[in-house]
């Protein structure tokens, strides 16, 4: 697929992801906090807390250029194809894989789980929500879905990073226009297995936990 | 090239000099510490950082007014950044932290390139005080209201109020002062407070006894009071600098010290308070810019009114 794209759109693809990359560390002044491992390239799975649209780009631009190189975040077909600018920024640009969340639009021979273990297994890193939607409730998270046992388990050499971002919904809280350019801090905690024989709602709970674990604290009232 | 260029050029090699010294003292500790010694690493990277910062303001004294009042605005906008972050807000608030950031922050720089003194003295203590509330106020949400109105204000007050009294000293016209010429007062004000800074940390740390307040700064009254006779001391230097006159140059500079390390003090607290060690990791090896500026923040304004109302 990739190798069809014309070279002015791979061009413009690099370019518009570096610009995307700067403008998100303008705004935001995004840290990243690799708390639990390095920012080394291997293959890895980062889970992470979702409550808005700019938790993967936040992500995406924090990680060193070597790495965001090999990673690729897992996105709803839905959404990123829904015009043809999303589909240029969505697949193209932060090459995304793209899963459908609708079972009655899927394709019979369409398994998302399928596309998931292909790219682990061409070799690429992931960023992926196993909240499935975004959180808009006061809780931290929403309790998991099963993807990243599956993958865990069908995958066991990939470390699963819990990746927590902080600040976004004051920076920008639902319904609101114009973000503000208060700090965000991506912290990268330490990765996660699913042990031998471990149950599916186990190995959750505990995924949860390790990515409640990052939240920093906070005094204020 | 005018002669204000050339003092700021000879200005910046004689502090290109006292960095290559210090660059030099980093490299050879360096050598003679083990290879990952923090202390040693942290020198080296705040030398560093100093050389980017004492560059770019050169560049923007310069560049003269848009220069500085870019460079400022960007700092302001930076320190905002780093103090909104830590703020307590509700989603009420978002309207008018927008506005703090998009509007109030632009609009007090344009007001001190036009020179309105009548208004940039007053648009943030008293404009922006009485109205920003107003817009929280309509969204309906007075959970902690007054907590977030008053550190809103607070916020702005240091970053954005304070910050640009730095650039409004250029505002000022002293007869027997060439107009162009008060670029060098930033220049003397921004040397003064910083060598002041560095010289209590190193008397701090030689002889400082006394703690000022225990628990929440390192700073001690001896570090304190070598550090602001060092500070008035090398305002008698670069007297030459400013409208002031040997004696006056001193009191000033040591005016601005005092008040700067008061300043540092009272962010600290606020760090205490919020839990934090540094503001942000903007800069390297100093924190964040608010942790970089806290003595020149709490020093411009007194500086600029004093300056105003004992030698215009």
């Amino acid at each position: 697929m990739k190798s069809l794209l014309s070279l002015p759109r791979r061009a413009a693809a690099k370019i518009v992801g570096l610009a995307i990359s700067l403008l998100v560390r303008f705004l935001t002044a995004v840290r990243a906090d690799w708390r639990g491992i390095e920012p080394v390239n291997r293959q890895r799975v980062y889970f992470a807390n979702h409550v808005s649209n700019a938790d993967m780009p936040m992500i995406w631009s924090c990680l060193p250029p070597n790495l965001r190189r090999d990673v690729r975040p897992v996105a709803a077909a839905d959404y990123w194809l829904k015009n043809k600018l999303r589909a240029f920024v969505g697949p193209e640009v932060f090459n995304c894989v793209l899963v459908d969340r609708r079972p009655e639009a899927r394709d019979s021979d369409h398994d998302p789980m399928q596309n998931i273990l292909d790219a682990l297994d061409d070799g690429s890193s992931l960023i992926i929500f196993p909240e499935g939607n975004r959180n808009m409730t006061e809780d931290p998270l929403l309790p998991f879905k099963a993807g990243l046992f599956n993958m865990g388990k069908a995958r066991p050499d990939v470390d699963l990073v819990p990746t927590w971002v902080s600040n976004v919904t004051e920076i920008m809280p639902k319904g609101e226009v114009i973000p503000l350019p208060l700090i965000c801090t991506v912290t990268f905690g330490e990765p996660i297995h699913v042990d031998d024989g471990e149950e599916k709602d186990a190995f959750l709970r505990r995924a949860e936990n390790a990515l409640v674990s990052l939240a920093p604290k906070d005094d204020r009232l | 090239m005018t002669s204000t260029d050339s003092e700021i050029l000879g200005l910046f090699i004689g502090v290109c000099g006292l960095l290559i010294v210090l660059t030099l003292v980093g490299e050879v500790l360096g050598m003679r510490a083990d290879d990952d010694n923090p202390v040693v690493e942290t020198f080296k990277t705040r030398v560093r950082s100093w050389w980017v910062i004492v560059t770019l303001f050169t560049l923007a004294l310069i560049a003269g007014k848009v220069g500085l009042l870019v460079l400022t605005a960007f700092a302001s906008f930076a320190a905002l950044r780093e103090f909104m972050t830590l703020t307590n807000k509700r989603r009420a608030d978002h309207l008018s932290l927008a506005l703090g950031f998009f509007v109030v922050l632009p609009l007090q720089y344009i007001f001190i390139g036009f020179g309105w003194q009548a208004l940039f003295t007053v648009f943030i203590p008293v404009y922006v005080f009485l109205l920003l509330p107003i817009v929280s106020a309509l969204r309906g949400n007075s959970d902690r209201y007054l907590i977030r109105v008053a550190e809103t204000q607070w916020a702005l007050m240091i970053s954005v109020f304070c910050v640009s009294h730095v650039p409004a000293l250029l505002t000022l016209e002293f007869d027997s002062y060439p107009a162009d010429r008060s670029v060098l007062l930033i220049a003397f004000l921004i040397m003064v407070v910083q060598f002041g800074d560095l010289l209590d940390f190193f008397f701090g740390r030689r002889i400082g006894k006394t703690k000022i307040i225990p628990g929440i700064s390192a700073k001690t009254w001896e570090g304190m009071a070598c550090g602001v006779v060092s500070a008035s001391i090398i305002g008698g230097l670069l007297a030459w600098l400013t409208p002031f006159g040997v004696f006056g140059a001193m009191a000033m500079a040591a005016l601005a010290s005092t008040v700067g390390m008061f300043g540092n003090l009272v962010i600290s607290a606020i760090k205490n308070d919020r839990g934090i060690k540094d503001w942000s990791h903007l800069i390297p090896g100093q924190g964040g810019f608010v942790d970089q500026l806290d003595s020149v923040i709490f020093a411009a304004p007194i500086f600029y009114h004093v300056t105003y109302l004992v030698w215009m």
